[in-house]
């Protein structure tokens, strides 16, 4: 069965069934990875083009592996070495991207919608890679990937996203795709970085973190942003890492020390995550990469053996 | 020039005109009869059967952004005229942010000689502060001797309640309004309404309190000052409860509403599309229903456009860096029949009180009248003309509209002003 959307613009409104056929295609790419020769012809002739607006280097990467994986040609597009600087627009930019023949185009833009504007103006298949504050698919895939590797299942399970989740097309993709397959979400963080309306989504808000912690199964800890506007929302660094900060003596404190933690990276050591729990996460984190390939080289398989 | 306009129905709410199958005649644009035409009159008269349609006082837009001088590429004084007439309106306000902006006599009288022979009056608002700034008030007894019908710094809201004060102290002397465009300037800066849709779509947020406490603040400035407010474009629940509220204790407050503004809500940007997005942004169903309680109960004076129109390319882009605003003139009177008059939200007498004379009254300017001697100041419109909007049609040189082939029930077929109408497309001189 295909999946019913040729792009994956996010997963609101993605049903079960979709997301369900991505982890398990996942799973197979997955083994592949671990063989000595981690290439297939799937894609072979495709041309899969990453057109990164903002900086990722993590996921960029993450998304060139899994093209050239499945075989495809893949055709990097940043922002400081393209025409946008000279005052090119994103729809005349595309159109010539597409003069090119390419098949697929995985977009990281810092506006919100841009994934969808252009599957109006041009024919390719889109994967978004991450669009400003909306949504971020594939990091929420995989997260939900190594959810599902570790405690064996997605419904039923208690999933809190902790820190700015205002501002995060992390938790946005995590709250929707996990709803979707049945699992329980929670938000924790400061007041001033959870969105008003967030409840509306069924989702429970969290201001302690020792309850946060208490109630889950699984902490999906986002990055803090030290760099952006971020310091409008709480009064210092020091405040945020003492009263939101997952530390070894918390852990303890409420007797979860084996409570799974995922974290997107990279880490602020000694801001979201102490320096212990960090170290401790270092397993994890690597699975968590290949996971990232493998569950990329899913959505561009699916998406690119549609038509 | 002998002008026949047979069969209509005249209404005029103010001089309690409400006459069915009347037949008028102009001669040279002046209303020479109004009923019982003699054999004689017909003589040599070019007739027109206005079967089905209504004439009333000519329409009136208090809020519509010409672009020029500065941004002739989206509209010129005449192309926005054009527009006007088209979209079934005699008379217009044109807002003061420009460039260079509406602050001096000179521009003040470039814009009234630029429009001087078209059939849609051209009224400047002029800027309530030097360049919009928001540190000098503007020479406002020179722009008002100009001809300048009021003070705004639309775009954004008078910077600080010290300048506001000064603005309402000094614009009382010429009894104009200060017309504000109410947003805080330090809680703007989003894409879109605060809300759930906000919070899924990922756009940056501006909250509807924004509105509110520039509406607060402005109310409460015009009741110390005695002043004259008027507040533009109102989107919010509370800002219409505000207003309510100072109008019952008699501050001189009054509000226009765009016809965006109760016809769509935030929903309608789940598409990213661009031409959603506005200043005031789109709000909830709950503001919404407010705005129509205003509109029916008086809380809302009049119905503006404030026609913004945008070239292409700032509109066809990502949704965050796109320009705020649409064009209305042409959707405006179809819009308002649909969803007010259809709705059974407000009758014809009350949808010409808020389109023809609140506006103008508002500004101080003349209401037309229906009597024997008057220059013709009319619109004619067709309250169940069935029509799809066909932006390439309008007359406007933007396309921006969210309102592109949307079905809608009634129509501003002509104009006649300054011994001239507009009727069919074509600008004839009688
Ligand atoms: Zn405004």
């Amino acid at each position: 069965m295909p999946l019913s959307s040729r792009h994956l613009l996010g997963l609101q409104g993605v049903p079960k069934e979709d997301i369900n056929l991505i982890l398990d295609t996942a799973k197979t790419f997955r083994e592949v990875l671990e063989r000595p020769i981690k290439r297939v012809p799937t894609l072979q002739g495709k041309t899969v083009i990453n057109l990164f607006y903002e900086s990722s280097t993590r996921t960029r990467i993450s998304f060139e592996l899994a093209e050239k994986r499945l075989s495809a040609d893949a055709v990097n597009f940043s922002v400081s070495t393209s025409s946008v600087s000279k005052g090119e627009t994103l729809k005349d930019t595309i159109r010539n991207i597409e003069a090119m023949k390419v098949d697929m185009v995985v977009v990281r833009h810092p506006a919100a919608g841009t994934p969808l504007f252009l599957t109006k103006v041009c024919d390719s298949n889109i994967i978004n890679a991450g669009d400003g504050a909306h949504e971020h698919p594939t990091q929420a895939l995989l997260d939900m990937y190594s959810i599902k590797e570790k405690l064996g299942k997605l419904e039923g399970v208690k999933v809190c996203m902790v820190g700015d989740i205002a501002h995060s097309r992390v938790a946005l993709s995590n709250i929707f795709g996990l709803k979707a397959v049945g699992a329980e979400v929670s938000v924790c963080g400061p007041s001033t970085m959870i969105p008003k309306n967030i409840e509306e989504l069924g989702v429970k808000v969290i201001y302690d973190i020792d309850e946060a912690i208490r109630e889950n199964d699984v902490l999906n800890v986002l990055r803090i942003q030290l760099e952006r506007k971020a310091r409008e929302y709480f009064p210092s660094i020091r405040e945020y890492a003492a009263f939101f900060g997952i530390t070894e003596e918390r852990l303890e404190k409420v007797g979860k020390e084996d409570i799974l933690i995922l974290h997107p990276g990279p880490i602020n050591r000694g801001v979201e995550l102490s320096s212990g729990v960090a170290d401790g996460l270092k397993q994890i984190i690597l699975t968590q990469v290949t996971n990232g390939v493998a569950v990329r080289m899913a959505v561009l398989y699916l998406l690119g053996t549609m038509n | 020039m002998k002008i026949i306009l047979k069969n209509t129905h005249l209404l005029h709410p103010e001089q309690k005109v409400d006459r069915d199958k009347i037949d008028i005649l102009l001669i040279d644009g002046v209303i020479s009869k109004i009923d019982n035409l003699k054999k004689d009159d017909f003589k040599d008269a070019q007739e027109f059967d206005l079967r089905g349609k209504y004439i009333a006082p000519g329409f009136f837009d208090m809020h519509v952004h010409l672009r020029e001088p500065g941004r002739e590429d989206k509209e010129t004084i005449i192309s926005g005229c054009n527009s006007a007439a088209n979209g079934g309106f005699t008379g217009i306000a044109c807002m003061p942010n420009t460039e260079p902006a509406i602050d001096s006599a000179e521009v003040v009288t470039f814009i009234k000689r630029k429009a001087a022979s078209h059939l849609v009056n051209v009224h400047p608002v002029a800027a309530a502060t030097v360049g919009r700034k928001g540190e000098v008030i503007s020479p406002m007894a020179e722009l008002y001797e100009n001809g300048a019908v009021g003070f705004s710094d639309d775009g954004v809201a008078i910077k600080t309640s010290a300048i506001l004060r000064r603005a309402l102290e000094y614009s009382k002397m010429f009894g104009t309004p200060v017309i504000e465009h109410c947003e805080d300037e330090t809680l703007a800066g989003g894409s879109m309404n605060e809300g759930l849709n906000s919070t899924t779509l990922g756009l940056p947020p501006i909250p509807s309190v924004a509105e509110d406490i520039i509406v607060s603040r402005d109310i409460l400035m015009a009741e110390y000052t005695g002043g004259i407010i008027h507040i533009a474009h109102i989107s919010t629940k509370k800002s219409v409860e505000m207003v309510r509220e100072a109008k019952k204790k008699g501050t001189k407050v009054t509000a226009e509403v765009t016809p965006h503004h109760f016809t769509l809500t935030d929903d309608a940007v789940k598409t990213y599309d661009t031409n959603t997005k506005m200043n005031p942004p789109l709000r909830t169903r709950e503001d919404v229903n407010e705005i129509i309680k205003g509109l029916k109960d008086g809380t809302i004076d009049a119905i503006a456009s404030d026609h913004a129109p945008h070239s292409i390319e700032e509109k066809e882009t990502e949704f965050d860096y796109a320009l705020n605003g649409i064009i209305g003139l042409e959707t405006e009177v179809g819009l308002t029949l649909t969803e007010l008059y259809h709705n059974k939200i407000l009758s014809l007498n009350q949808i010409i009180e808020k389109l023809a004379i609140n506006p103008r009254k508002i500004l101080n300017i003349p209401v037309p009248k229906f009597d024997v001697g008057e220059q013709a100041n009319f619109t004619i419109f067709d309250p169940d003309e069935v029509w799809t909007v066909d932006i390439s049609k309008f007359k406007s040189k933007s396309v921006n509209s969210p309102f592109d082939k949307r079905l809608l029930t009634g129509k501003a077929v002509g104009v006649i002003n300054n011994n001239m109408m507009f009727y069919n497309g074509e600008m004839v001189r009688i």
